[in-house]
């Protein structure tokens, strides 16, 4: 290494008995803080109904229970100096957990307390008598205290224990915990997969009747998975990622080939053998998929941030419903959408056509604007859209609040796929979804998706380097849009009725969100995006995996959303150019302090 | 016939006349540096020939075609390419695709070339390539090899302005405007940056004009040189003559005090 250039007291590490008090207090403050609003939100009440371990482990005490550890983790980490050494670990980082928990505890158990005397209920209305019957486990109020205060001491002490171990220790634990509850919180979806397989007995042992695993499951899962942990090598999938990148392009290319035919194989099998609600999942991720996927063109490839891109799928899903429902009031074509026959494809023909015209209605006024008046202006333009289908005035086109009823399934010649048969459904937005990644990656490495690029990183530079932005805006919406419309086809033919209310602006933003989680400009970030949002937590109206928390999605979304743009603004599969742009600065801070340009850090002038 | 002509540009800004009635030309060849002091309108005389503002009146021919209010693709199009004073790379994108992408209106493939990967895309895609690896091996060894895939933000100040060089050739232009090309380069960067731009003529057949403040530049490089001073055109002419004018030397230094009391 170069010769470090950090001044020498700030190398030296201080001593390890010296515990840093304010930042002790500072983190039992926040430790309790978040304990008492994860209360206050109600979330302990109501999801101690369902247990992880089964009888004495429920979710509520989880989502509580994590806390001290978290922050006894915070509070005995010290961060590293640039450039100096890591601090000594030691007895200190032991103590300043184990007395961060304990403050958090003792602030949690001022709650409890407060609770028990005074109902304060009418303020705020989670705060009931029966969250102290929980809280208390059925003891005195005194007990109790003492119970949260040394509880959330030793779990601090477990937070500042896991800073002091090796990492590989740390992984075993981290892997022991995750592990086990991930396998708790899926019972339903591995229920149902053990079904389909035939195999239900397997899911017997695991699971209580009641719910939650059995205790001598939950042991040997607990032991399985930290054996493995472990065992891992412990690299982050990032590393793993930038080594893969670093292979030759034809590895590469070779790998990224079996990757996709294994999802392809993946895709094809995996609906057959769950049952009806992993299905119901999957469809709601498809459409997700088609539409982030979407709206990837216009916020991520070309960088228009587009915040009223609902109205195309509603323009979509209402195309089809004119087209094809008996009830439809005024138009009564009533085709039907089946792929085989040419009156299908008419219907294909109009979305993409009707999908195409509102992306140039709302492209065309929008072009000279940018940032964040674009994004107002779209805004208004996604409430428009919604509003014009709600109003009298086209009440007798579009049903006005009333929607359009009796649309008809898809169909696929003699076959029907019912909106109740989701793996129908699934393989439909599969097709589809597959189609549009196809055209993403195509239009990604082509003439059309470097000029994007380029409009995004500037716009005047561009146009002066003969793009013709206006064009290339248009064409960004335009794909954006027809991928929302067809969405909005399967989505009409599939729930068989539409009303206005379903194309609330609350699905533009989950879209957006599902992107920018995911990793825009990313096709695989949107997959991923789609998969954790949708299918893991649900979608806004659609229950996900984690039904339980069906009640705090927002809260969770919301805070999820805070999270990754505080620690990953690339989204969790970022792209490798927004990867590059949003950390550059880190990589050339890293290769001045180490005196190392490196392969793709700044470069020394030449 | 002159490539570019323009008479009596005007284009202000409020108060601020930025161009005052300018008349300018250039033949196909030459190479014409722009100087003055700063605030003269020398940016705001590239602004305007490129499309970014609409001059307020005046006539700019390119060609024999007139050019004043296109848009800036436009006459990109038509064959005049830019590069910025401060540099303006596309920064997330690779050097090579910094070079791909400007040639974008020379290439015609749509978006259903793509889709379906027709064998004219493919030839395009190819040509693309080839022609963005040869613009860049212009600049010797700077800007080849493991460069080209090297986002651009990485390149050092000296190569990024190689590099928006390198953009700016990409559009295959006749004319190439270079605002301020040795800004805030050592000498040895310098004199190199002085070799390069006769050397755009001289092998590219390029047409160049250059803003520039280093006057060793400006000696070195120009055929004519033009000075400006608040929009206004004050003198022309070869280095020696404008170097030794009264106007030119008043612009940049004041006038002597004596002359001032009279």
């Amino acid at each position: 290494m170069a010769e470090s250039i950090v001044p020498e007291s700030i190398q030296k590490s201080r001593p390890a008995s010296d515990v840093d008090w304010s930042r002790v207090a500072r983190q039992g403050a926040l430790g309790g803080l978040t304990m008492v609003f994860i209360a206050a939100a109600g979330m302990v009440t109501v999801l101690d109904k369902r247990m992880i371990v089964d009888p004495w482990l429920s979710l509520g005490l989880i989502i509580l229970l994590w806390v001290p550890v978290f922050f006894g983790f915070m509070a005995a980490r010290e961060p590293t100096p640039d450039g100096g050494e890591a601090p000594v670990k030691g007895e200190r980082d032991l103590l300043a957990g184990m007395v961060t928990g304990a403050l958090a505890g003792l602030y949690f158990s001022f709650l409890i307390v407060l609770i028990d005397r005074f109902d304060i209920s009418d303020w705020l209305s989670n705060l009931l008598p029966k969250l102290v019957d929980i809280l208390t486990f059925g003891r005195g109020i005194g007990t109790a205290a003492a119970i949260w205060i040394i509880g959330s001491a030793l779990l601090g002490l477990i937070g500042g224990a896991l800073q002091v171990v090796s990492p590989r220790v740390r992984r075993m634990v981290t892997w022991a915990v995750v592990g086990t509850i991930v396998v708790a919180m899926l019972e339903l979806i591995v229920t149902n997969l053990f079904q389909g397989l035939h195999i239900e007995w397997v899911a017997d042992l695991l699971y209580a009747p009641r719910g939650g695993l059995t205790t001598q499951a939950a042991f040997v899962l607990a032991v399985v998975f930290g054996i493995s942990g472990f065992r891992s090598s412990g690299k982050s999938l990032d590393q793993r990622r930038q080594e893969r990148m670093a292979l030759p392009k034809e590895v590469l290319a070779r790998r990224n080939l079996i990757a996709w035919i294994v999802t392809v194989i993946a895709v094809i099998f995996v609906p057959m053998f769950v049952g009806g609600l992993t299905n119901e999942l999957l469809a709601n991720v498809g459409l997700f998929v088609l539409m982030g996927l979407g709206l990837n063109i216009v916020v991520g490839y070309a960088g228009l941030l587009d915040l009223g891109y609902v109205a195309f799928f509603a323009v979509g899903a209402y195309t089809t419903a004119v087209l094809t429902s008996t009830e439809s009031p005024y138009w009564m074509p009533e085709l039907t959408l089946n792929f085989l026959r040419p009156e299908g494809w008419i219907v294909v023909g109009a979305v993409i056509l009707v999908g195409s015209i509102a992306g140039i209605l709302v492209g065309t006024p929008v072009i000279r604007l940018r940032g964040d008046y674009l994004a107002i202006v779209t805004l208004g333009f996604g409430e428009i859209v919604r509003i014009l289908f709600l109003s009298d005035w086209l009440s007798p086109y579009f049903g006005g609040a009333q929607g359009i009823t009796n649309i008809p399934s898809a169909e696929i010649g003699p076959v029907v796929i019912p909106g109740t048969n989701s793996q129908a459904i699934f393989y439909l937005l599969a097709v589809f979804s597959g189609i549009a990644i196809y055209v993403s990656w195509r239009l990604q490495h082509s003439r059309l998706g470097r000029a994007w690029s380029a409009l995004r990183e500037d716009e005047d530079v561009a146009e002066a380097m003969g793009i013709n932005t206006t064009a290339i805006k248009l064409t960004a919406f335009v794909t954006g849009a027809i991928f929302a419309s067809l969405a909005g086809m399967i989505f009409a033919a599939k729930v068989g009725a539409i009303f206005p209310i379903s194309f609330r602006l609350l699905i533009s933003i989950v879209i957006l969100v599902v992107v920018i989680v995911g990793g825009m400009g990313s096709i695989t970030g949107v997959i991923v995006g789609a998969v954790v949002l949708i299918g893991v937590l649900g979608g806004p109206t659609q229950p996900g995996l984690l039904q339980e928390f069906g009640q705090f999605k927002l809260l969770i979304y919301g805070a999820l959303l805070v999270v990754m743009m505080l620690k990953r603004p690339e989204g969790l599969w970022p792209s490798l150019r927004r990867q590059r742009e949003l950390h550059h600065d880190e990589l050339r801070q890293d290769a001045w302090l180490t005196g190392d340009p490196g392969q793709d850090t700044a470069e020394v002038d030449a | 016939m002159s490539m570019l002509v323009i008479s009596e540009l005007r284009k202000g800004f409020g108060g601020v006349q930025a161009l005052d009635g300018v008349n300018f030309h250039i033949d196909k060849g030459e190479i014409v540096s722009v100087i003055g002091p700063n605030g003269a309108g020398k940016t705001s005389f590239f602004n305007t020939i490129t499309g970014y503002f609409p001059p307020d009146s005046g006539l700019i021919a390119f060609n024999g075609l007139d050019i004043g209010g296109h848009r800036p693709h436009e006459i990109t199009e038509l064959g005049i390419a830019r590069t910025f004073q401060n540099v303006r790379l596309f920064p997330n994108m690779t050097v090579l695709e910094n070079v791909m992408v400007a040639q974008n209106c020379r290439t015609t493939t749509g978006v259903f070339g793509s889709l379906l990967n027709t064998p004219g895309f493919r030839r395009e895609e190819a040509e693309i390539e080839e022609r963005g690896k040869e613009i860049l091996s212009f600049f010797g060894q700077r800007l080849k090899g493991y460069r080209w895939d090297q986002p651009a933000y990485v390149l050092s100040y000296a190569n990024r302005r190689r590099l928006e060089i390198a953009r700016a050739m990409a559009t295959l232009p006749e004319l190439i405007l270079l605002d301020e090309p040795t800004a805030g380069m050592n000498p040895r960067e310098t004199a190199e940056m002085t070799q390069l731009i006769n050397r755009l003529r001289d092998e590219r057949g390029l047409t160049v004009v250059v803003i520039e403040h280093e006057m060793r530049v400006v000696r070195d490089v120009s055929d004519r040189v033009v000075v400006l001073d608040h929009g206004v055109k004050i003198a022309e002419g070869d280095y020696e003559t404008v170097s030794n004018d009264p106007d030119v030397i008043e612009a940049y230094l004041g006038r002597p005090a004596e002359a001032g009391n009279a």
